[in-house]
């Protein structure tokens, strides 16, 4: 039973393939990891599933529906959530007000109301930020809840964002790569923090050039060079195809990865 | 929590005992005409300020949505028998309207695109209402029937002092509402990181038109107080120096502070009355204030004096 599946998806900038002929299906649960040499479409695969960009062919289907062309919201109102490589972050909010902002979907959101900030909105608002403490709780930012988000450090921002995008409760989770930049510390905890989110059922999506963490922690791994696909399979079987140890690896990360 | 409905409490405490005491040292009723100006403009200025400060999208041609407001007060009891008060309601719906049709396609373009089309929006608004004379006397203006509610003829700047102070009040408290609602918050994370915003399910377009239309409602109940308070209006205050003028104040007295929006009408509205002992060099100096408070508080005055003062608190 699979809840997101990409078919045949590709994108062309000026007459450039970024991404050509690639597909995947990733189940509750599950995750999988999306690999490549820098460039070879990742980030814009990701953009693609989640509607920022519009591809020239293909289809994605998210539990059964066809959802191709969707904006990135629509998309988040069916259960799609995504971080971003380059940080997204709402930086003259809190930490806290941005795991909030996550919580747009579930909230109700009419405007007068909020003009008139009615007893409902600030019960709502008491809802909200004990949600947002939770979550910022299990990525360890609780004490920095109440600090303006462009005045935290890099790792915490990466930690935000996950926080932020779980805040929706989505059933898919695209996580572009959420160790980068981060130190072996931090890595580990953003290991047991995707781990814990894909056994309560939620599916991930992870590109992450952080090859230690990837072989670690997937289900499955989806290996792309060029905007195509190279390999598919599990950590074991991606790791001995010689296709991909010289494409992604090269020969002196082949040697490496034997004694590993 | 706790803190944030404080200061908000606080914020509009302050600002109702200035509005309270300032008439104690108010040497004559020219004092009360000017405040009363300076309370039109912040009002004005506050809801340009949640679409330029809080949702990070600039317009140009708000002063456009002020003539609405105040034409609206001016054609509608002298032509059509509507009463002073219901014309009030007429502008502001027509404003909003206006701005709902308009905005739809206009806010998807962005910054500096963004601004021209708004420019545009404007100058044909200003364009109609100083060409189509039979309705609105033309670039000579038309008199403005009084106010009266339930029988009560609201006429004298000491009154007018106490009713715009109260609008600005209760303007200054359903912007400061919006801050800590999901409404508001959205409007703040579009102005941070559209993309962003977008993922996380914030319906940008229908966001961006919200505080659009909000914003020109409050420009045209601003058009409105202006219009019976003057008892005269003329296509001036639909043109584009004063779209600039209520872009000078929301940037001068600092982007999403509705505070500063205050202060910013405060200054602007003020200062060139001071600097009348200048005769002659009235503008230039007023130029030059602008552009030196610009350099040295470039996030405008609320927010940067504030700034300073919690360095100096922690210091």
């Amino acid at each position: 039973m699979t809840i997101l599946t990409a078919t045949d998806i590709g994108i062309s900038f000026g007459g450039v393939k970024a991404v050509d002929g690639v597909g995947f299906s990733v189940s509750p649960g599950q995750i999988l990891s999306i690999i490549g040499p820098n460039g070879a479409g990742k980030t814009t695969l990701f953009n693609i599933v989640s509607g920022i960009y519009a591809a020239s062919r293909g289809t994605i289907h998210l539990a059964d529906e066809d959802v191709t062309g969707l904006s990135p919201h629509d998309l988040a109102a069916r259960g799609l959530s995504r971080t971003f490589q380059n940080l997204q972050i709402f930086q003259r909010m809190t930490a806290c007000e941005n795991v909030m902002v996550g919580r747009h979907l579930r909230e109700k959101c009419s405007l007068l109301p909020a003009l008139f900030r009615t007893p409902s909105v600030t019960r709502q608002n008491r809802e909200t930020r004990a949600a947002a403490l939770d979550l910022l709780a299990s990525v360890g930012l609780k004490d920095a809840a109440d600090v303006p988000a462009g005045s935290l450090p890099y790792g915490a921002c990466k930690r935000l964002e996950i926080a932020r995008a779980l805040a929706a409760e989505p059933r898919v989770l695209l996580l572009d790569e959420p160790a980068a930049g981060c130190n072996a510390v931090e890595t580990e905890e953003i290991d047991h923090l995707i781990r814990q989110v894909a056994d309560r059922g939620v599916a991930v999506v992870l590109v992450e050039h952080d090859m230690k963490l990837v072989m670690k922690i997937s289900d499955r791994i989806l290996v792309l060079e060029r905007g195509r696909p190279l390999a598919e399979g599990t950590p074991r079987e991606v790791r001995d195809d010689p296709k991909v140890v010289e494409a992604y690896l090269g020969q002196h990360g082949a040697r490496e990865a034997a004694r590993a | 929590m706790g803190a944030l409905l404080n200061q908000r409490f606080m914020t509009l405490a302050v600002l109702a005992v200035v509005i309270a005491v300032l008439p104690l040292v108010f040497p004559s009723s020219y004092y009360f005409r000017v405040a009363s100006l300076v309370w039109v403009s912040a009002l004005a200025a506050i809801g340009l300020n949640i679409l330029m400060g809080q949702a990070g999208q600039v317009s140009l041609g708000h002063a456009a949505f002020f003539g609405i407001g105040a034409y609206a007060v001016a054609i509608g009891p002298t032509h059509l028998g509507i009463p002073p008060w219901a014309a009030i309601l007429v502008g502001a719906v027509l404003s909003a309207v206006l701005a709902y049709l308009v905005g739809r396609p206009i806010l998807r373009l962005k910054g500096h695109y963004l601004a021209i089309a708004t420019l545009g929006l404007g100058v044909l608004i200003a364009l109609v209402i100083s060409t189509e004379s039979g309705w609105t006397g033309g670039p000579d203006g038309m008199p403005v029937e009084r106010l009266t509610l339930f029988g009560w003829r609201v006429s004298g700047s000491n009154t007018w002092y106490w009713v715009t102070g109260a609008l600005l009040l209760i303007g200054t408290w359903i912007a400061l509402n919006l801050d800590e609602t999901p409404t508001g918050r959205a409007f703040r994370a579009l102005h941070d990181s559209e993309v962003a915003a977008q993922v996380v399910g914030v319906d940008v377009a229908r966001f961006k038109l919200q505080a659009f239309v909000i914003a020109a409602v409050y420009a045209s109940i601003a058009g409105s107080a202006l219009a019976f308070m003057n008892g005269f209006i003329n296509p001036d205050q639909a043109g584009f120096l004063h779209s600039v003028e209520l872009v000078t104040i929301v940037v001068l007295g600092g982007l999403g502070s509705i505070v500063g929006s205050i202060v910013g009408a405060a200054v602007l509205v003020t200062l060139p009355q001071a600097l009348t002992i200048f005769h002659e060099y009235e503008h230039l100096l007023l130029g030059l204030i602008i552009i030196v408070s610009m350099i040295f508080m470039r996030n405008g005055i609320v927010p940067s004096l504030s700034g300073l003062f919690l360095r100096r608190a922690r210091s």
